[in-house]
């Protein structure tokens, strides 16, 4: 069960649980603020539409195609 | 308007040459009719990077005149168009270049252009990006950006100009023929078409240079300053070959602009993955960090170079009501407001507000044959 | 790092999967990239939430048992490079990759179009959110409602009812009398009329769609219009898809000739490129029955065994009936262009709303003015609405494929080509 922490919070997810998800375990599973100041989430699920962009481990990546790893930081306002 | 003529004037090109010539002469009160082919241009593919250049003293006096233009211009445009006075940071590697950045700043000061040294201490407290080791920089504060497809939008969106897309297939003094076969006629006809000019006049001397661009997803806050490596003055635009030169413009949306490159004989509009390494390489050799960010997208366009670097901008000498506004190279977005005034006060028969000489076409075309 | 092989496939879906498994035997080397993080594609997408069924359980195990496949999971192909190479990425490194022989199973990606809503969040893409379930989003004891069209919507209903969700409504826009006559045909292909039956739902309704998703900060309700009669649901997830839309891109990248949307391929799965085959819903949407046929043929066909390629071709054209039958069923009704109103965003990497782009002449005029399509996803959301509303004809695609780390784009050479 890796355990990762999302905006400072630490979770313990199941094996296989993607960031996505995680982020829906651990708040509301909003990924990022848009242009015009909306709250989103993910939307196509399958890396496609990008709206799950989040930075992980420093980098920009996709919260749904992304699985949970162990010590992971995942932010969502970077 | 005359009887019978389509418009006052015809320009053909609705980029930001195009554009700025049509407001320009509109503001004069002429109707003004803007053919366009749709085709991708530089104004699209551009970076809107808005600077002074000085490589020599008519290339100076243009874009020093223009950015003026810009800044008063600036007063009224809409957040659209994305204008910002960020600052061009010229970027010294070494000793040899940070005299010519010396030698630059002594120059533009001597005329007038605000801009500072800035010694390798301060470098990265202006850019905490810019790698460690950097010999120093050249500041020129009033450079700036805008987004040069909206600028254009907005020049034309005036009660004296009408818009049409159509394609040009031939110019014949003050009148044009579409591809439909019609013939159209104007007092006189403004070719402001960047590299499809030689289709319409193949005696201009102008070849397109290509350039690759690519752009990041949205970072914040990263790069304040337009910076550009000195190498771009002393090799980029000197080259003969293919060259890439560092370019890293930040974009009002947190994205970065990457360039730039140069390319002479393709007209091939591919993205090309060496010229892209080269590119990135460059700019990623000034700025390290670049290389953890993501690209969206990259694209190309081509630049429409005059054997001096020097716009084109009068009447044609051997063809009486054709007048060219082309061969802006990089400068197009920079050099559009002076372009235009020099058009106009030509056209008028005024006063032009520098002088004129070293833009006119008769210095490749040779002396007029009419009266 | 440079690596090769004598076939790459792209995507490890049904087709890819069986395209492996297909030229396996020959002993060339085959690398299978695949963007998600384990092989079975959408349909068989695994994770902590999903069941995958046993067929695909023994495929995904049978060829991860091939010591001459080599499996790249979350990787992305972000360039092409040259003839016969490829610029890919993973979350750790880019590299090239050379091959002889190129297999596309790049699948199909959803119809997502713009309705008032549509961006809060609790609002997914159909097949978006039975994926986002797979990989452990919770929906227990939480409220959903399915819209759009197509088979797919029973599937994510089924697959979040499973995980403990209250499917409170499913909005198919096709018609009961097309919905029925699709229906009436199943027993021709007795495996899909099974999976139907598991599938159905007492909250299906047919010439139904939605209007808008309802909320301020997050999804709170939708409004639906069914049999012409507007009704309002109560519910935490909206799952909205109106079908399929196949993965052409890369193919069009690499000069394949497209059929429609799709890439057009001989009956050897062979596109219109020398070396180079398609096989799956890249190629047009038809099941993941047709996709495995589909994968043999071109795994078969890849590495010169034609013979064995032609065995399966009335297999698959038992299926392409099928396919034939689903796209008329599930055709899109004239009325779901109307769905967004002036202020709706449809460009949602970059906030552009439907009124900037009503009135424009084409995609590349509309990009220009509005920044429609110039966001993070490159128009492949609503570069695919605003051909489906206004018949735009999206760009070609040019690299970086997908967004690519400039480090990835460092791996290129850069000497010119001679």
């Amino acid at each position: 069960m890796p355990e990762l922490t999302l905006d400072g919070r630490a979770l313990r997810v199941a094996e296989g649980t993607s960031v996505a998800a995680a982020l829906a375990l651990a708040g509301d599973g909003c990924t990022r603020t848009s242009v015009s100041g909306q709250r989103r989430a993910p939307l196509c699920g399958m890396g496609i539409c990008q709206e799950c962009r989040v930075s992980i481990d420093g980098r920009r990546r996709l919260a749904c195609q992304t699985l949970c790893r162990d010590g992971m930081q995942v932010e969502t306002r970077a | 308007m005359t009887q019978g003529l389509a418009a006052d004037v015809i320009v053909v090109g609705a980029g930001i040459i195009g554009a700025a010539c049509a407001q320009a002469l509109a503001r004069r009160g002429l109707d003004v009719l803007v053919l366009d082919a749709g085709l991708p241009g530089a104004t699209a593919a551009g970076m809107g990077h808005l600077l002074v250049l000085d490589d020599n003293p008519a290339e100076l006096a243009l874009s020093q005149y223009s950015l003026q233009r810009w800044r008063d211009i600036a007063r009224n445009l809409p957040e659209g168009c994305a204008y910002r006075s960020n600052g061009t940071l010229w970027l010294a590697a070494n000793a040899e270049e940070m005299a010519v950045a010396e030698h630059k700043h002594a120059n533009l000061r001597a005329h007038g252009v605000i801009c500072q040294l800035v010694g390798a201490p301060r470098l990265c407290e202006r850019e905490p990006l810019l790698r460690e080791g950097l010999e120093g920089g050249l500041l020129i504060e009033d450079d700036g950006i805008l987004y040069a497809p909206a600028t254009a939008r907005w020049m034309l969106d005036q009660p004296r100009i009408r818009q049409r897309q159509a394609r040009v297939a031939e110019v014949d003094g003050a009148r044009v023929r579409l591809d439909d076969g019609q013939w159209l006629a104007a007092t006189a006809v403004v070719l402001a078409n960047g590299i499809q000019a030689t289709e319409l006049c193949p005696e201009l001397p102008i070849q397109p240079k290509k350039g690759h661009l690519l752009i990041t997803d949205r970072y914040p806050g990263q790069v304040t300053h337009t910076l550009v490596e000195l190498g771009y003055v002393t090799s980029a635009h000197n080259a003969s070959g293919p060259s890439a030169a560092c370019n890293i413009q930040p974009r009002p949306t947190g994205q970065l602009f990457i360039g730039a490159s140069r390319q002479f004989g393709t007209t091939d509009p591919q993205v090309e993955g060496w010229m892209l390494a080269r590119m990135l390489k460059r700019a990623t050799e000034y700025v390290p960090a670049l290389a953890q960010l993501n690209a969206i997208r990259a694209w190309t366009g081509f630049r429409a170079a005059s054997p001096d670097g020097l716009p084109l901008v009068g009447q044609h000498p051997q063809r009486p009501g054709l007048w060219l506004a082309v061969g802006h190279e990089g400068l197009g977005v920079t050099t559009a407001p002076a372009t235009a005034d020099l058009l106009v006060a030509q056209l008028f028969d005024e006063h032009p507000p520098l002088a004129a000489q070293a833009y006119l076409p008769q210095r490749f075309l040779g002396e007029p044959t009419h009266a | 790092m440079s690596a090769h092989a004598d076939v790459l496939i792209i995507g490890a879906g049904p087709a890819g999967l069986n395209a492996a498994l297909a030229a396996a035997p020959s002993g060339a080397r085959i690398v299978l990239l695949d963007d998600n993080p384990w092989p079975g594609g959408q349909i068989w997408r695994a994770g902590p939430q999903a069941s995958v069924p046993a067929q695909a359980q023994r495929l995904r195990e049978h060829v991860g048992a091939l010591n001459n496949v080599q499996h790249h999971p979350q990787t992305r192909v972000i360039a092409a490079t040259g003839p016969r190479q490829l610029l890919v990425e993973d979350a750790e490194r880019g590299w090239l990759i050379d091959y002889d022989t190129l297999i596309l199973c790049t699948g199909a990606r959803e119809l997502l179009l713009p309705f008032p809503g549509w961006t809060l969040p609790g609002v997914t893409g159909a097949g978006g959110l039975q994926a986002l379930v797979k990989g452990g989003l919770p929906v227990r004891d939480q409220r959903v409602v399915i819209a759009g069209s197509g088979p797919l919507l029973l599937a994510s209903a089924a697959t979040a009812r499973h995980n403990g969700a209250q499917v409170v409504g499913v909005a198919e826009q096709a018609t009961r009398g097309a919905v029925a006559g699709f229906a009436a045909q199943l027993p021709r292909w007795p495996n899909k009329l099974l999976q139907a039956f598991g599938l159905f739902d007492r909250h299906y309704r047919t010439d139904s769609h939605v209007v808008e998703a309802l909320g301020t900060e997050r999804l709170e309700g939708v409004r639906l219009r069914q049999h012409g009669k507007l009704v309002e649901l109560a519910c935490e997830r909206l799952a909205c898809g109106f079908g399929l839309i196949p993965n052409s891109q890369l193919g069009q990248a690499l000069g394949c000739t497209l059929h429609g949307q799709a890439l057009a391929v001989d009956a050897w799965q062979a596109t219109s490129e020398p070396g180079l085959f398609a096989a799956g819903e890249c190629t047009g949407f038809g099941g993941s029955e047709l996709a495995l046929v589909e994968g043999t043929i071109a795994g078969l066909a890849a590495v010169g065994d034609r013979q064995g390629a032609a065995r399966h071709w009335p297999q698959r054209a038992r299926w392409q009936g099928f396919a034939k039958a689903l796209n008329h069923a599930f055709a899109l009704a004239p009325q779901l262009k109307q769905l967004a109103r002036p202020d709706t965003l449809v460009c949602r990497c970059e906030d552009v709303p439907y009124s900037k782009l009503a009135g424009q002449r084409d995609w590349r005029e509309a990009k220009l003015s509005s920044r429609c399509g110039m966001g993070a996803c490159q128009g492949r959301v609503c570069g695919a609405a605003a051909q489906h509303l206004f018949g735009w004809q999206p760009s070609a695609p040019r690299p970086p494929f997908s967004p690519a780390r400039i480090e990835t784009l460092l791996c290129l050479d850069d000497t010119p080509p001679a």
